[in-house]
């Protein structure tokens, strides 16, 4: 066969043995694909079927087929290509480039499901996201953040002691039961947002969906290991209140991609930070130190993804500082009626931190706490910082974020 | 309600799709048109005929009795556009390559497997062939029709796949299929590859069309030829539709490719000259 690269008006090409019910029009197709539309392909080979099936095939790819006349050498057929291969690919576009920089300003509903920088045929569905502008949900820091998270990944039934003898008294057993039911809660929401804000977003921006896809694997994994935790002595989980689920619950309802991500990772699993790093100096036994220190750093990616998010979205769209504002607002507005934190969760954090139940201890607990929400109220501000509110505001803001901490 | 209203044969599910596709695009050209489906051909020839649609997209078979019924009633009737891939088709009588027939002579007394009673290119016209090589069905040899889709004209692709398991199965000697489908069934393992050798094939023949009716003037006969022959594989938004109706452009009709169908359906008795249904055991 012919390899120039310049199309030639004839090519030949030798199908040996090989029918076209077995591969030969792999052979033919790059064949055609040397000549230009009205240009010939002359075709040679044994099987005996071939100018039968070759006519058929022709027929429906749209070229035509002239059986060779006697005294034609060895020739069976020519074919003479038609348009129609050219036709389908004439309207076809890039989307986008593959690399993260080539992400497009606004990814087509046609585009749907092709991978990004694909040369896509014209016409077929339209598949609809919400998020299909770049703004909407893109960080620069996206590829970095997942391919640090890829890399992190850890395996709760390996990466956590659980046959570690201890035994605790009954009641810091219970303290710890308690914590670990509430984390299993708000893990359980941080495992759901992220899981709606993927399918809201054009997969034309795969880093992102791989970010949250592997976000929402983190927190499948944190609700694992804190069940685990809590039903590791006794079996038999704590309290769920009202007022931690009615805060959780007003997560869900945030339907805007970036508010979301604001609420949940910037403020919610910002404030975690501080209470994970809390819970691994206060752990009484080497089980919950060690869970509290793998997710505290899995948690600590997902704030970075928020902030990174956000910075970059606060960049493009001044306004976008007013939402956020009133989306804490609105927020702090529909839980002022409820009770904030589970009583039994403040009551478990004091006895951690306390040890004993002796006075001077529970007072140690005590500070212990007020210190654990002045670190929360501060990472808060330095976050809303970052993101542009003035000292005053974010000091303001950071106060009206659920006293449920997530 | 004024427009254009066509009649097509719901053989396939994908048939609401292309000529729902079809309608939008039309519509979109600023021709009224609708569609309306039938179970099988022979109504839809009866109700082209009887004015009750203006234009049918009908097999070749259909297309022949139309002829003889439109020609009784004096109703106009006249074929528009056909496919591409409608012209010149050929179909192929194959026997297993390790067995005992050589030659066409070689099947006087053996079993021939063929599609339904009424499929064109897997019954009528290789019988007709075969009766044209000096083999009559059902003296010279045994017939072993797959009645999958009767009324369907053959579109539905059962018959013929169950004519071709047969020869593998050695319940018949033969196996009649339109050249196309020898190729997909080699594909597909319903045939092994080299298992089958080409005994003999019919002539050219050509295959649908669609047909105006007498409801439809020539006016609008000629705007509906005029866009369908303007679709262009190039434009996405019918490419779809034309890859699902398996073309790649409409052509003008022509009458020329069915003679020998024609001659099928005068040595079988399949209609009689006045179009009526005489084929034995034919109920669609």
């Amino acid at each position: 066969m012919t390899t120039d690269d310049t199309p030639l008006d004839t090519v030949t090409v030798d199908l040996g043995d090989l029918g076209l019910e077995r591969g030969a029009r792999l052979l033919l197709r790059r064949a055609l694909d040397q000549v230009p539309a009205g240009g010939e392909v002359t075709v040679t080979g044994s099987d005996p079927a071939l100018v039968i099936h070759l006519t058929a095939w022709c027929r429906r790819e749209g070229h035509t087929v002239s059986p060779a006349q006697p005294g034609d050498g060895g020739v069976r057929a020519r074919v003479r290509r038609g348009g129609t291969a050219s036709a389908r690919w004439a309207g076809a576009e890039r989307a986008g480039g593959p690399e993260p920089g080539g992400a497009a300003e606004r990814a087509e509903p046609h585009w749907g499901l092709a991978a990004r920088g694909a040369l896509v045929e014209a016409g077929g569905p339209e598949v609809f996201f919400p998020v299909a502008d770049r703004d909407t949900a893109w960080t620069d820091l996206a590829p970095r953040l997942y391919r640090q998270a890829t890399a992190a990944q850890w395996d709760p039934w390996t990466a956590v002691a659980w046959d570690t003898s201890f035994t605790l008294p009954d009641e810091v057993e219970a303290a710890v039961v308690q914590v670990m039911t509430y984390l299993v809660e708000n893990e359980q929401a941080a495992l759901v947002v992220p899981a709606r804000l993927l399918v809201q977003v054009h997969p034309h921006f795969r880093e992102i969906l791989q970010l949250l896809a592997v976000q929402a694997a983190d927190e499948a994994r944190h609700v694992e290991v804190f069940t685990r935790r809590a039903l590791l002595k006794n079996g038999v989980m704590g309290t769920s209140s009202v007022g931690g689920r009615a805060s959780l619950t007003s997560l869900l309802a945030e339907p805007d991609f970036s508010i979301a991500a604001f609420l949940l990772s910037v403020l919610g699993e910002g404030s975690f930070l501080s209470l994970l790093t809390f819970l691994e100096r206060h752990a009484p036994d080497p089980v919950t130190r060690r869970i509290s220190h793998l997710v505290r750093q899995d948690e600590a990616r997902h704030v970075a993804f928020g902030v990174g998010h956000l910075e970059y979205r606060a960049r493009v769209d001044p306004r976008l500082r007013g939402r956020l504002r009133s989306a804490v607002e609105r927020r702090h507005d529909a839980l002022a009626g409820t009770a904030g934190l589970n009583q039994d969760v403040f009551d478990a954090l004091v006895l951690l931190a306390a040890g004993s139940w002796a006075p001077e201890a529970i007072a140690r607990g005590w500070q212990a706490v007020q210190r654990l929400q002045a670190d929360m109220d501060e990472g808060r501000r330095h976050r809303l910082s970052r993101l542009g509110f003035p000292d005053d505001e974010a000091a303001e803001l950071s106060q009206l974020h659920t006293r449920n901490f997530m | 309600m004024n427009g254009i209203v066509l009649g097509a044969v719901a053989y396939d599910p994908k048939v609401v799709t292309i000529w729902s596709g079809f309608r939008s695009w039309l519509l979109g050209q600023g021709l009224e048109f609708d569609f309306v489906l039938y179970s099988h051909y022979e109504r839809q020839v009866e109700d082209l005929v009887g004015g009750r649609f203006d234009a049918a997209w009908h097999s070749p078979l259909a297309w022949l009795r139309t002829r003889r019924l439109a020609a009784v009633a004096g109703a106009g009737v006249r074929p528009l556009v056909m496919r591409d891939t409608d012209r010149d088709l050929t179909s192929v009588v194959v026997v297993r390559t390790d067995g005992p027939v050589r030659t066409v002579a070689d099947l006087k007394g053996r079993t021939v497997a063929v599609g339904a009673a009424d499929s064109p290119q897997a019954t009528l016209l290789p019988l007709q062939h075969l009766r044209e090589q000096g083999l009559v069905a059902g003296v010279d040899f045994d017939v072993r029709r797959h009645d999958i889709g009767v009324g369907l004209h053959g579109d539905h692709v059962g018959g013929e796949r169950e004519a071709a398991r047969a020869l593998m199965a050695g319940e018949a000697a033969a196996a009649c299929m339109i050249d196309a489908n020898h190729l997909l069934f080699a594909q597909e393992g319903t045939l092994p590859a080299g298992g089958t050798r080409l005994l003999t094939r019919t002539a050219a023949y050509d295959h649908c069309v669609l047909a105006a009716g007498p409801s439809l003037d020539e006016t609008s006969a000629d705007r509906l030829s005029q866009l369908l022959l303007s679709m262009s594989y190039a434009d996405p938004d019918v490419r779809h539709l034309l890859d699902l109706e398996g073309l790649t452009r409409w052509m003008p009709g022509r009458e020329s490719g069915f003679a020998q169908l024609a001659a099928a359906v005068e040595s079988t008795g399949f209609y009689d000259a006045e179009g009526r249904v005489t084929a034995t055991g034919y109920r669609p």
